[in-house]
């Protein structure tokens, strides 16, 4: 959706969200929380990296919160999610505590996978959160075989695979959808096309219209959705999941945003045409216009939006506290699980004047 | 089992190699293989023939040409605690699946996002006219990544007993398989009835010696002891070989004991010399066993170059027994 096309549809008027919806009251309520709180912990971990209290750099969702929140809000508890670096939305709907994730960003000895890897290269299967890495598309394939073992095994799950748009140039990209698509496994990719990978603009990135025009070339589902519409982005899930559960196979979901960070916190955005990002923030930003949203279905009134944003701001304050108050790895603890350590010893540092 | 009846005494590397998958399988469910044709058609070196019929396409998953798929597909099976056997055609096109072993599959554990048990084999190495892209020992690419297990068999006894091992392992194993050996004839051997494995990270000594060592794996092995019968014969030398068996972890004991046992070591393995798994090896034994040498270590290997196609240029590429035994006499000699 272009800058553009959203004037058109705003006609200069706030927006707001889709309101053909199922979600009950406190649901929607829930899904404010969700919203809200995936914004704070991006300013609070903008802040804490500005006292140097972050370990490398910081990956902001700014802007483009909604697509993550309002498509894994629609997921069944059972079902798996292999979200990117700015889907910490999806991350936190899915249940994981927002200390776990402090903790990561502070390569804390308390970070799920031991401080080994950084922000959110960890998981909890538990939860359904397949721990994502570093080369685009790869989790694609990886979601292809947790698909085929709980086919084997008779459960009923589904798995969402959230991608850039950077992401759908890659190899692994295309040889996952296919393989999905082959098999038929209840595989939904979330394309958030947020018009840029690191520098690089959508078009130069592929030259299709539409990246869910590459839904037909597969032979599956294409969805395409206002992704800063956080209401829209849960219905286009549902209608997904319930597709793929019920043996449709996979689904593309291209969800229209806009990154309005740079790629991490370094990065000036020199590129970026001017009063791009000032248009998205005035006009199009998800929070407000769901704000916007829960306000004429008086749903929650400003005040009490306020005190939700009051709520976790004290929550996030607390768990950055014991994120921050856990201890340090130790270094020698580099060496272990390389390899399950019952079997293979650890790989310590080799002393040079040893024998 | 589905196979027909042999005339010939004893099994094939091929069928020992079926036999500990099929084995594995019947055992247990949550075993199953992936990859390119290996279902319906049974595999393009008929591997897997015959395991649709007994244990059904749900679980002989037929893929398209996709290595990064089957890759990934296993390691997200693993982590939902099945244990995939994922077959590269030839271990050639493993290079199309290197992000996801040497990132994810190798990775995994470490970054506390999931043990991977999973089997990653193919037919290896050269000698059978197969060119550039259908005739690569891999082992030296994957020696860097820390998180990777390597074995390769070269008698069938310890192929049906390092394949069931793989399949056991906590950890991503990449099986290679030199496929001259497949279905070679001197290579068959009646396998024990009773169920065993081969545990991964111990080399056995293939010939024991005194003279000096060769120490080495798969379809090389052969030639090493093509080799020691003519110094035996010829020059009344001794040789002890060393079957690594496993490349990754390497049992540096067993390398550690036959140099201070022979105090002369020759290294031979078929991938190209330079930056091959030889000079890790040449490594270990100049740190940790330098006062035991009695003359410097030799390498034979392939030379620095693609794999050629012509037999005549094949041949030379590769290790030849004449110049194995060429190298054996300077060391004897030094």
């Amino acid at each position: 959706m272009s800058a553009k096309s959203i004037r058109k549809k705003s006609n200069n008027k706030p927006l707001s969200c889709t309101s053909e919806t199922d979600l009950t009251k406190g649901q929607q309520i829930e899904l404010y929380r969700f919203l809200k709180m995936t914004r704070m912990f991006d300013e609070k971990t903008v802040n804490l990296k500005r006292q140097s209290k972050l370990v490398g750099g910081v990956f902001s969702s700014l802007g483009q919160e909604a697509t993550a929140v309002g498509t894994a809000f629609a997921l069944e508890k059972q079902d798996f999610i292999a979200p990117l670096i700015r889907d910490i939305g999806a991350v936190l709907v899915k249940g994981v505590e927002p200390k776990y994730i402090f903790a990561q960003y502070m390569a804390k000895a308390t970070a799920p996978n031991r401080a080994t890897d950084l922000q959110f290269h960890f998981a909890d299967m538990e939860k359904g959160f397949i721990g994502p890495i570093s080369h685009l598309g790869d989790m694609i394939p990886v979601m292809t075989g947790i698909l085929l073992a709980s086919r084997m095994k008779k459960e009923n799950r589904v798995a969402a695979a959230y991608v850039g748009d950077g992401t759908t140039s890659t190899g692994a990209f295309h040889e996952g959808v296919n393989f999905a698509a082959v098999q038929k496994l209840p595989l939904i990719v979330v394309m958030e096309n947020n018009g840029y990978a690191y520098s690089t603009p959508s078009r130069l990135q592929f030259a299709c219209e539409n990246l869910v025009d590459k839904a037909v070339g597969y032979g599956v589902k294409g969805l395409s959705v206002d992704g800063n519409d956080v209401v829209a982005c849960y219905e286009i899930m549902k209608e997904a999941a319930e597709y793929a559960r019920n043996g449709g196979g996979t689904v593309l979901i291209e969800a229209h945003t806009y990154r309005r960070k740079g790629h991490a916190e370094h990065d000036n955005q020199s590129y970026v045409p001017a009063g791009e990002i000032e248009f998205w923030e005035t006009n199009n930003d998800p929070i407000t216009r769901y704000e916007n949203f829960l306000s004429a279905k008086k749903i929650l009134t400003r005040e009490e939006m306020d005190k939700i944003g009051d709520e976790i701001k004290d929550f996030l304050d607390e768990e950055a506290a014991w994120a921050e108050n856990s201890p340090v790895p130790e270094p020698e603890h580099a060496a272990y699980h390389v390899f399950d350590n019952s079997v293979v010893a650890p790989a310590f540092k080799k002393k040079v004047l040893e024998s | 089992m589905a196979t027909a009846a042999k005339k010939e005494k004893g099994v094939t590397l091929i069928e020992a190699i079926r036999q500990g998958i099929w084995e594995e399988m019947a055992r247990d469910e949550t075993v199953f293989v992936i990859g390119e044709d290996v279902g319906a058609y049974g595999g393009a070196f008929k591997l897997t023939e015959g395991f649709i019929d007994e244990f059904g396409a749900g679980r002989m998953i037929d893929t398209p040409i996709s290595e990064s798929a089957i890759v990934g597909a296993a390691c997200g099976a693993a982590l939902m605690g099945m244990k995939p056997v994922a077959e590269f055609q030839f271990i050639d096109f493993i290079s199309t699946g290197f992000d996801m072993l040497t990132n994810y599959a190798a990775k995994s554990r470490y970054r506390g996002c999931g043990s991977i048990q999973a089997v990653f084999r193919g037919p290896c190495g050269g000698g059978v006219r197969g060119g550039p892209f259908h005739s690569l020992n891999a082992e030296a690419f994957f020696l860097n990544t820390a998180g990777l297990k390597m074995v390769e068999p070269s008698t069938a006894y310890d192929a049906k007993g390092l394949i069931k091992a793989a399949i056991h392992d906590p950890d991503p194993v990449l099986f290679f398989e030199h496929k001259k050996l497949y279905r070679l004839p001197r290579l068959r051997e009646e396998l024990p009835e009773d169920d065993y494995i081969v545990e991964i990270g111990k080399a056995r000594t293939a010939r024991e010696g005194r003279d000096l060592s060769i120490i080495t794996f798969g379809a090389q092995v052969l030639n090493a002891q093509d080799a020691a019968d003519v110094l035996e014969k010829e020059d009344g030398l001794k040789i002890e070989i060393v079957d690594l068996r496993s490349l990754a972890p390497l049992d540096k004991e067993a390398i550690l004991a036959t140099v201070k046992k022979t105090n002369r070591v020759l290294i031979l393995h078929e991938a190209s010399l330079t930056g091959g798994i030889g000079g890790e090896i040449s490594a270990i034994i100049a740190e940790e066993a330098f006062e035991w040498l009695d003359a410097p270590i030799i390498r034979v290997a392939s030379i620095d170059a693609p794999v050629p196609f012509a037999p005549q240029m094949e041949d030379y590429f590769l290790p030849q027994v004449s110049e194995i035994v060429e190298a054996c006499r300077k060391l004897a000699a030094y």
